[in-house]
């Protein structure tokens, strides 16, 4: 077993918790389409930052503590999220250039604010740089505390407001019926997405706190449709990128903790975009597969059925290995069988789509066979209206 | 200051803040317009991987291969981005938040894992920049603009963006009508059988050229402002394209001014003695502008 210092044990907690209220709050984030709000959020931290490092020097306090940081930082990334909602409800500008403009100018407002820091007596050893992409390492035990307990809050809250964000974000008229204040959901959802950020400063970074929001969330999705079940993903895959990410990196000398969280919580994500069912890139492909050797299938038998040669290799290639036809291209007796059964499936389906009352599966045309979408009854009678020659044969 | 003074220290900053500012702008522009103004942000951010891998390859800190490791690096990330939307069925936002943070802690590792300390390339640099020290030794004053010995000492970052710049406001100038007409009207432009998608590709690099270019000098914040920032003002202050495009240089180049001044000589106006970042009081002057236009502008109104 790896053994780690208290503080780092502390901070591995921390940054699951963290991880965890991450997740399940991006998660919102992302259904409501907003999961670059969490970046403006984040860069507009930065003034607040150095404003309370100022300020604390000002009253003759220690600029460095953490708390007071932080609370600064909460302050002005709240003002920051209130200009991007003014400036897209009330001037003609969209929401992404309100959250680009008040990243880029609060940051740079920010960096501004650093170089003053740097010009003030203490302020050289102030360390804010370690906010920009996190620094654990060397952190002073109260700190740690800190980022433990507020890792915990933002987590409690985030599961007692899961219920109420699950309903806005699946279904926001039925949420307003169902008397739910949906502006009040969302301005929580926000608070909450403050809340992570702050916490993580210390952590993960301004720069990439973003990361812990959106990357778990965006992973979820491809595993699941239902939305409190992407919730639930996405704070278990936060969680353990938190924890794998501070693990590793307090035990690997120069391994800085953010791009080790983001980094991890990225090859999460890189996996399930590949290998989820159904909505994977892996499966997407196999089903591709499948309908084209399908496709390819049914034409070769039609082909057979009515005599004509086969030149496509692809197409003779699956009757072959299907033991339908024989080298020569020639129907083997199992192949016979096929080609009947094919020519009669086709039929039912002409049928199919000219009667009346299976309209709902004349909708689903396609090769599937027609035994596997009607009753045994429905396709007796289909037969029966063929034998009467209502259809001609294809 | 003197005349020679201003010329050997100040010059050069000012003006590579100024094409820095305008490059930026006018693709800001259609950027802004097609709901794509935080492409920017992201080729801001995934520039650093880029520029760390080429130094990882070359082994030196030389311009040339970390443009193209910039440019190739901002190539991937829209790649990537369209990759990841597509086939995830994931929104443009969400697909490119994943991808550059995660190209960005990249090169963050990248560059504590390898061995830079002899070099100049830190994050910090990245994100603000060095243009304090783009300074002109050989410049003794005015007359030094048409001394080619001393023409020689500028620094490469200059020229460098200056070919940029003229390369954008070129290819905007030559491209103009296909330009406007697919950022408004997408459907028309298919009619008119104009390439739609690579005309939109084309802006994407465009805009990762001037963003690298920046990049080198000025570093990101700067880059994000000023394709953000200007464009959103002119559209405040004008229904036309053009007025708008004419608009957004002109507050870029204010703002650069502006900032420039500010930084260097507003500190010592107040009675303290040490400048502060250009480029952090550059970004802040533009807000400023944005803030102005959000206020008073003819056309702020939604609609």
């Amino acid at each position: 077993m790896i053994s780690l210092g208290y503080n780092a044990v502390l901070v591995a907690v921390g940054a699951g918790l963290l991880g965890i209220a991450a997740g399940v709050t991006g998660t919102f984030l992302f259904l409501r389409k907003r999961a670059l709000v969490g970046d403006a959020i984040a860069h507009a931290t930065l003034p607040g930052v150095g404003l309370a490092f100022l300020l604390m020097v000002l009253l003759g306090g220690d600029g460095r503590n953490l708390a007071g940081l932080l609370l600064g930082a909460g302050f002005s990334a709240a003002f920051g999220l209130y200009c991007v909602h003014l400036i897209s409800t009330r001037t003609r500008l969209a929401e992404d250039t309100a959250i680009g403009a008040v990243l880029s100018v609060f940051f740079g407002f920010g960096v501004l604010l650093l170089t003053v820091i740097q010009n003030v007596p203490s302020g050289r050893q102030a360390g804010l740089d370690g906010l920009l992409l996190g620094a654990t390492a060397g952190m002073l035990f109260a700190d740690a505390l800190l980022i433990a307990v507020g890792g915990a809050v933002a987590l409690f809250a985030s599961l007692a407001l899961s219920r109420a964000m699950v309903l806005v974000a699946f279904d926001e008229g039925y949420a307003r019926v169902a008397g739910l204040k949906v502006d009040w959901v969302d301005l929580a959802t926000m608070g909450l997405v403050l809340l992570v950020t702050v916490v993580g400063l210390k952590v993960v970074g301004l720069i990439l706190i973003v990361a812990l929001l959106i990357i778990p969330a965006v992973a979820a999705r491809f595993w699941t449709d239902r939305a409190g079940q992407v919730a639930v993903l996405a704070g278990a895959i936060g969680g353990a990128s938190g924890v794998i990410g501070a693990i590793w990196s307090a035990t690997v000398p120069d391994l800085p903790t953010g791009p080790i969280i983001v980094l991890v919580a990225f090859g999460i994500f890189a996996v399930s975009m590949l290998l989820a069912p159904r909505r994977g890139v892996l499966a997407a492909w196999l089903r591709h597969r499948q309908f084209q050797r399908q496709v390819h299938l049914r034409q070769g038998l039609l082909a057979l059925g009515s005599g004509q040669p086969i030149y496509e290799q692809l197409t003779l290639r699956l009757l072959q290995r299907a033991g339908l036809v024989r080298a020569d291209g020639v129907a083997t007796p199992a192949g016979e069988q096929a080609v009947a059964d094919a020519a009669r499936d086709e039929a039912r389906w002409a049928l199919v789509r000219r009667e009346k009352g299976l309209e709902a599966v004349a909708a689903r045309a396609g090769i599937d066979p027609l035994d596997s979408l009607l009753t045994p009854d429905q396709v007796a009678d289909l037969d029966r209206k063929i034998a009467n020659g209502e259809v001609a044969a294809p | 200051m003197s005349g020679a003074d201003f010329v050997a220290l100040s010059l050069t900053p000012l003006l590579i803040g100024v094409l820095a500012a305008v490059a930026c702008a006018v693709p800001g522009n259609f950027l802004l317009l097609r709901k794509q103004a935080l492409i920017g942000d992201a080729i801001s951010h995934v520039v650093l991987p880029g520029i760390v891998v080429a130094f990882l390859v070359t082994g030196q800190v030389s311009a040339w291969p970390m443009m193209i490791g910039a440019a190739g690096a901002a190539l991937i990330a829209v790649l990537l981005i369209e990759l990841v939307r597509r086939l995830g069925r994931i929104e443009p936002g969400a697909a490119m938040g994943v991808i550059f943070t995660a190209m960005f802690a990249a090169g963050v590792l990248l560059l504590e894992r390898s061995d830079t300390s002899q070099v100049h390339l830190d994050v910090e640099h990245a994100l603000m920049g060095n243009l304090e020290s783009l300074i002109w030794l050989d410049a003794t004053g005015w007359t030094s603009l048409t001394d080619p010995v001393a023409l020689a000492g500028l620094p490469p970052e200059l020229p460098r963006l200056a070919v940029v710049t003229l390369l954008i406001l070129g290819l905007t100038w030559l491209f103009w009508r296909p330009l406007k007409i697919s950022t408004f009207d997408e459907g028309f432009a298919r009619g008119l059988g104009l390439p739609n998608t690579a005309i939109g590709l084309g802006l994407v690099i465009l805009s990762a050229v001037a963003a690298v270019a920046a990049f080198d000098a000025v570093g990101s914040i700067i880059v994000i402002a000023m394709f953000i920032c200007p464009p959103a003002a002119g559209r405040l202050l004008t229904n036309r394209l053009e007025q708008q495009l004419a608009l957004s240089v002109v507050l870029a180049v204010v703002a650069a001014v502006l900032g420039y001044v500010l930084a260097g000589y507003g500190p010592l106006w107040l009675g303290f003695d040490n400048t502060v970042s250009a480029a952090g009081m550059m970004a802040t002057v533009s807000g400023l502008i944005l803030l102005a236009a959000a206020l008073f502008g003819r056309h702020r109104r939604p609609g």
